[in-house]
Parts: C-alpha cells; sequence; structure tokens
C-alpha cells in the first residue's frame, strides 16, 4: 500500500542512488581483489588515477551525448557560462546537487566546485590505511571526458576531500585550450 | 550501429540519474569483465568481481528494503493502531532495530512512575504480535522484545532472522 506509493515518489532518487551504491561496490570490490596484495593501496592508487580517470572520461564522452538532448542548453560563450551549466544543470540532472562555483582566477580559466555533500561518497567510510585514496577521481574524468567533446580541454582534480576530514569537497576546474581542429567533416 | 542502438534503448530509462549507472556499469563490465574472464574460478566456485560488486549493491538494496519496512512500522502502522507515530527509530544497520516510544498509549492509563512496572510485559505482548505480524507480511521473519524503564515510555526491539 503505502510503501507502493513512497517507491513511486522515490524512484527518482533511487535511481541515482543506485550509482553511487555500484561504485562503492566497485571500489569495495577491488580493495577485496587485492586484500592479498602486500601493495593494497598502491593498486588502488594506480585503479584510481591510472584506470579510473579514463574509465571516468568514457563514461563524460557518451554522458555529454545524454545531457545536450535533454538539456536544449546551447553552445557555452565562455567558461563562466560553461562553470554554471555544469554546477546547475548537469550536477543537479545527473547527481541531484548544485555545487556552488567559487574562487575564480584573475584571468577567468580556473574555477572551483564546492560540494557540500558529494552524493558519490554517501555511505563511504575510508579505512584509515586507504586515506591517500581519491575515492571520487572518477568525477573528474567525467568532468574532463564531456567537455572535450565540446571542444574545451580542461583539468579537474579533487583539491579538498570531505572522506579525508576537510570542510567540505573541493574539484579545481582549469581551462586549457579550446580544441579547434578535429571536428568531423559536415558537423558544426 | 549497433553501439548507438544500445544507447538509445538505455535512454528508455528516462529519468536523467539511471544514465550515469548505464554508463558506469558499461565501465565495469570493460574493467572486471577481461579480469573475470582471466581468473579461473577457484575449487568451490571463486565469485567474480562483477558477480560480487552486484551482490554488494544488492545487500545494500535489500538493507534499505527491510528499513521501508520498519519505517512504515512506524509512521503508518502506529498511526493506524494508535493515532500517533513511534518516537524514534534506531538501528545497528546488522538487522536490529530499536523502536521508542516516549508514551506508548496502551501504557498511559496506567500509573505513571514505577508502580505497576511488573504488569507492564502483559501490556506489551500483543503489540509485539502486531510488530511480528506485520512483518511476517512484508516477507520479513522477526524477534521482538521490549523494556520498560518508565511508564509510559517504552521501547521495542526487532530483530530481523536471516534465513
Amino acid at each position: 500500500m503505502s510503501r507502493q506509493a513512497n517507491r513511486g515518489t522515490e524512484s527518482k532518487k533511487m535511481s541515482s542512488e543506485l550509482f553511487t551504491l555500484t561504485y562503492g561496490a566497485l571500489v569495495t570490490q577491488l580493495c577485496k581483489d587485492y586484500e592479498n596484495d602486500e601493495d593494497v593501496n598502491k593498486q588502488l592508487d594506480k585503479i584510481l588515477f591510472s584506470d579510473f580517470l579514463p574509465r571516468g572520461y568514457n563514461i563524460g564522452v557518451r554522458l555529454i551525448e545524454d545531457f545536450l538532448a535533454r538539456s536544449n542548453v546551447g553552445r557555452c560563450h565562455d567558461f563562466r557560462e560553461t562553470a554554471d551549466v555544469i554546477a546547475k544543470v548537469a550536477f543537479k540532472m545527473y547527481l541531484g546537487i548544485t555545487p556552488s562555483i567559487t574562487n575564480w582566477s584573475p584571468a577567468g580559466d580556473e574555477f572551483s566546485l564546492i560540494l557540500e555533500n558529494n552524493p558519490l561518497v554517501d555511505f563511504v567510510e575510508l579505512p584509515d590505511n586507504h586515506s591517500s585514496l581519491i575515492y571520487s577521481n572518477l568525477l573528474c574524468g567525467v568532468l574532463r571526458g564531456a567537455l572535450e567533446m565540446v571542444q574545451m580541454a580542461v583539468e579537474a582534480k579533487f583539491v579538498q576531500d570531505t572522506l579525508k576530514g576537510d570542510g567540505v569537497t573541493e574539484i579545481r576546474m582549469r581551462f586549457i585550450r579550446r580544441i579547434e581542429d578535429n571536428l568531423p567533416a559536415g558537423e558544426e | 550501429s549497433s553501439g548507438r542502438c544500445w544507447y538509445h534503448r538505455a535512454r528508455g530509462w528516462r529519468m536523467a540519474g539511471a544514465v550515469p549507472f548505464v554508463f558506469l556499469h558499461a565501465e565495469m563490465v570493460a574493467e572486471l569483465g577481461a579480469r573475470d574472464t582471466d581468473t579461473d574460478p577457484g575449487p568451490g566456485g571463486q565469485k567474480r568481481s562483477l558477480e560480487g560488486t552486484g551482490f554488494r549493491v544488492g545487500q545494500a538494496l535489500g538493507e534499505r528494503e527491510e528499513l521501508d519496512a520498519l519505517k512504515f512500522l512506524c509512521k503508518d502502522l502506529w498511526v493506524a493502531v494508535f493515532q500517533k507515530q513511534v518516537d524514534g527509530l534506531c538501528t545497528n544497520h546488522q538487522g536490529t532495530y530499536v523502536l521508542q516510544d516516549n508514551s506508548f498509549p496502551l501504557l498511559i492509563p496506567m500509573a505513571l512512575g514505577l508502580q505497576y512496572l511488573e504488569e507492564a510485559p502483559k501490556f506489551l505482548a500483543f503489540t509485539f504480535g502486531l510488530l511480528r505480524g506485520a512483518l511476517r507480511t512484508l516477507g520479513f521473519e522477526s524477534l521482538v522484545t521490549s523494556s520498560v524503564a518508565t511508564l509510559p515510555a517504552c521501547k521495542f526491539q526487532v530483530v530481523i532472522r536471516k534465513s
């Protein structure tokens, strides 16, 4: 009866939680896979840096197509507009949160996304011996991959992380260059 | 191409929230799928990583079903029977839940204080059954006990039995 009704209204929340839970389970599984390895931390660092960053990148490359189709957002004219779209439209749409935008560099080519609640870390507690992990590094890959598809080369990295005891989670975004030449023929 | 076809089918999920999961899943299959086929399952069928990951998520979602059931008892069932909600719900996340009612209606007619404390359990047995019966209908076998410190406050402890 009312459980059924609850399920309907909560299914939206549920589907983004599925992502969160699955990502957590994936990292846990990898920890378990390497439990007999003497160098668990090194392995996990390698996975989150060298393996997961491209994985996130792949996700971003696909996600941007879905995003543009859903959002009707047009081409951004500058990095500030890009920041707004990322924080207020994209994060909202896929993770249900709206990070705040701060710490603009004077040149306007760098800003920070502050996530008060990073949904990716719900239900996560890093053990002491894994405190060097950049658990949410996948997100940086997603941001890079998605923006590259709209001709922007950026660097994204975590500079603060609540999982490590920082007050907030901060992703630093840096505009590197506009990608001009590799457009496929016939497309704008 | 088949890639595109798959993509559009995934979009049939419609809600934006589901999309990151679909893409993450594809990456997991790429990352862990190869490893799973590389490693021979050990004697007795060692768990593969992809299956292990799904198992963990299933466990977490199952736990939430359980929590949903307990919330249903605390809100809807309690309101239907006692015209109020339970005042507090605690859990150790391992199948044990404590429902705290600061003024349990069936104890209110008894004098406030410790005078009738010995009689109190008789006034709770029916409610044990109520909780266990509702949980069984929702698919959970349970064991219910209680403690009364000061009338009319009481705590019901519900332990979900894992089969």
